[in-house]
């Protein structure tokens, strides 16, 4: 109980409100604003509409909000996949759109939402693949060398980490999603980075496994200082394992703060536009969302 | 005990386990995925690629002894002992014998080794690039777009012969380079090529730069139209030792620079996005990976025309052996396509001699049902 009410202090204490404890971001957003552009529409509606805020960190921060309103486009604007076409963003205090793609992999781990694997890499390969961007030039510059003693612990390391030492061997095109998901994340965590960006990492797990990850998260930050920011559509495990949560709507930020600011009935119905049911978790008392569910004696 | 080079990268590893457990892992040799196999090792790197080796002389030797007159081995030996140490033959009868094998035989081996080694590694890198197994400069209409370059090139007399001049491989390299330029324009568009359209693309390049191919053919005259068509259907003839060097000076380059992407093609190969995540500028390496295949492609298809299907066949059956790790799959399948193309081509100048078969009809019957089957069969590894 007392790790989770730390949980809940670190969720207090990060809203920007106060300015006191001063705490390192690991983000910096200061009116970011980003669309799609093409030549047919030029002047596309903004996907991401004058969003600022800071990730604090170590904070594991969840991002929600309903299908279009943006959260991916986060996530690949911070990744720097995309660039805003307005606004700045910091990373750990250094602008991000001037830094190079492999200086960002070095702080930075994306798990994408899906992960096609057409190859038949073997999950050790796929894995040792993070180490990438740490491999210095010089020494690969015939496009071959030897991963380093220090890579293959640093891979180990996170294989044990994700559960995967037992499948080093087989091949990613014969995974099932979990395991394939397992994988992916354990290429980010072997990129040792600061910040990791997961989208949806649960989509494909079953219960066990999802809890696996989230709490795999969790641990990553209280041990190792790690930063999260984790976009997911399930409003349950964002309240249970996140710091704070950021709620998104049409690209904008609705609501930003711990559990029990965000996950609010009104706020939710104004922005999901359904009636929803909010109440405790059993036995860590943060936010539970329920659906309000069929009338038992309804028509049918 | 593991001695970390850096201190701080040991902090930053995510503490997971439990304290006992990372002990436990940090105090034996990090290696365990090592001998699961699980992982490319020097090891498993040269005894791979000695054996490959070792098996593309062993099949030159016997491409060497084949011919319309077979040679006896000891006799090959000698002759190849006889030049390696500047040794005059005293011997007369084998003289005929050793002008067959240095001047005729062993400069079309080695040319067919050459155009094998670099179709299939053009194929390996198309793959990554593309994301897609099929991929192949025949199938994708790189080679004909190449045919088409040096059509041209010959049309207006840049050779007089198709192998004496070193600025037709630079003709087929502007034609390759047309093609992929299409190529590149659909993959932008999609991110990565849907098979469909990729056969489609390749299809619609085929058609156009076959009909361009064609015209040329026909406004030629008559004997120099019988030798375009030779040549576009895949002829590996007995080049000079000279054109021989000319064409190792370009594949060389080409190769060595594409050889120098072993690992971005690893991180290719797992998707665009995936690999700016890792650090990669997607789009510089893109560029020149295209404009290397293009030089390769070039420059061979401008000598031996238009040889399907090694650079699809070839690497997929060697990722089923050894695994998708490009810092062997890429070498090796060099060695591979090589020594498939020397046999091929003894095949195709053995089968029916003193005819002599176009070596591109044997690999299109060897490729093609290969293609068909994996359409049919293996659609689950097609994206």
């Amino acid at each position: 109980m007392s790790g989770t009410s730390q949980h809940r202090a670190i969720g207090m204490m990060s809203s920007d409100s106060i300015p006191l404890l001063v705490q390192a971001h690991a983000y910096d957003i200061q009116s970011v604003r980003f669309r799609y552009q093409s030549k047919e529409s030029p002047a596309a509606r903004w996907i991401l509409d004058n969003i600022s805020f800071h990730v604090q960190e170590g904070e594991v921060l969840g991002v929600v909000g309903p299908n279009g309103s943006g959260k991916t486009s986060l996530l690949k604007v911070l990744a720097r996949l995309m660039t805003p076409q307005q606004g700045r963003i910091n990373l750990f205090g250094q602008d991000l759109s001037v830094k190079a793609q492999r200086e960002v992999a070095c702080v930075v781990g994306v798990v994408p939402q899906d992960s096609q694997m057409l190859f038949p890499f073997t999950v050790a390969e796929s894995v040792l693949m993070g180490r990438f961007p740490h491999q210095s030039r010089d020494r690969w510059i015939g496009g071959f060398g030897w991963e380093s003693r220090e890579d293959l612990a640093i891979v180990e390391q996170s294989m044990m980490t994700m559960d995967i030492v037992h499948l080093a061997h087989r091949s990613v095109t014969d995974l099932s999603g979990g395991e394939r998901q397992r994988t992916v994340i354990a290429r980010a965590l072997a990129q040792t980075p600061k910040v990791l960006l997961l989208d949806e990492p649960t989509a494909f797990l079953d219960l066990q496994h999802q809890v696996e990850i989230c709490s795999v998260l969790r641990r990553l930050r209280d041990e190792g200082g790690l930063t999260v920011v984790l976009v997911s559509h399930d409003l349950n495990l964002v309240s249970q394992y996140c710091d704070r949560i950021l709620l998104l709507d049409r690209g904008q930020i609705v609501r930003l703060g711990g559990p029990d600011e965000v996950i609010e009935p009104e706020v939710l119905e104004s922005v999901y536009r359904c009636r929803v049911l909010v109440d405790r978790h059993p036995s860590t008392g943060l936010p539970r969302i329920t659906l309000p569910g069929r009338q038992l004696s309804g028509e049918n | 005990m593991v001695r970390f080079v850096r201190e701080d990268l040991l902090k930053q590893l995510p503490a997971m386990v439990q304290p006992e457990s990372c002990t436990e892992v940090l105090s034996h040799e990090p290696g365990r995925m090592v001998s699961q196999g699980a992982i490319l090792t020097n090891s498993r790197w040269m005894a791979t690629l000695g054996v490959l080796s070792l098996t593309a002389i062993a099949v030159g030797l016997i491409c060497l002894h084949f011919g319309a007159q077979p040679i006896a081995y000891g006799e090959v030996l000698r002759a190849l002992f006889d030049t390696v140490s500047l040794k005059d033959s005293t011997d007369k009868t084998s003289d005929i014998a050793k002008t067959i094998l240095l001047q005729v035989r062993l400069p079309r081996i080695l040319l067919g080794f050459l155009v094998g080694c670099s179709l299939a590694s053009v194929g390996v890198a198309l793959q990554a690039l593309l994301r897609n197994p099929l991929a192949d400069p025949y199938v994708l209409g790189v080679s004909s777009g190449a045919a088409l370059g040096a059509a041209v090139g010959i049309l207006f007399g840049v050779g007089t012969t198709f192998l004496a001049e070193t600025a037709l491989p630079a003709c087929g390299f502007a034609g390759g380079l047309l093609a992929l330029l299409v190529i590149y324009r659909m993959a932008a568009t999609y991110g990565q090529l849907p098979i469909h359209s990729l056969l489609l693309t390749g299809v619609i390049l085929n058609a156009i730069f076959s009909a361009l191919i064609m015209f040329i053919t026909s406004i030629l005259e008559p004997n120099r139209s019988y030798g375009m068509m030779a040549w576009l259907m895949g002829t590996l003839t007995a080049p000079t030792y000279g054109s021989l060097g000319a064409l190792i000076i370009y594949l060389s380059i080409g190769l060595f620079l594409l050889f120098r992407h072993m690992r971005v093609l690893n991180i290719l190969a797992l998707g665009e996005e995936s690999a700016r995540t890792l650090g990669i500028d997607t789009e510089q390496a893109k560029r020149s990976l295209f404009v290397l295949t293009a030089l390769v492609t070039g420059a061979v298809v401008s000598v031996s025309g238009m040889i399907g299907f090694i650079g699809m066949v070839v690497p997929h059956a060697v990722r089923l052996v050894i695994g998708a790790d490009h810092r062997l799959l890429l070498p090796a399948s060099a060695l591979v396509g090589g020594t498939f193309l020397m046999g091929a081509d003894t095949v195709a100048r053995t089968l029916i001699a003193p005819t002599e078969i176009p070596v591109g009809i044997i690999t299109a019957l060897a490729g093609g049902p290969f293609f068909v089957y994996l359409l049919l069969w293996r659609k689950d590894r097609l994206a």
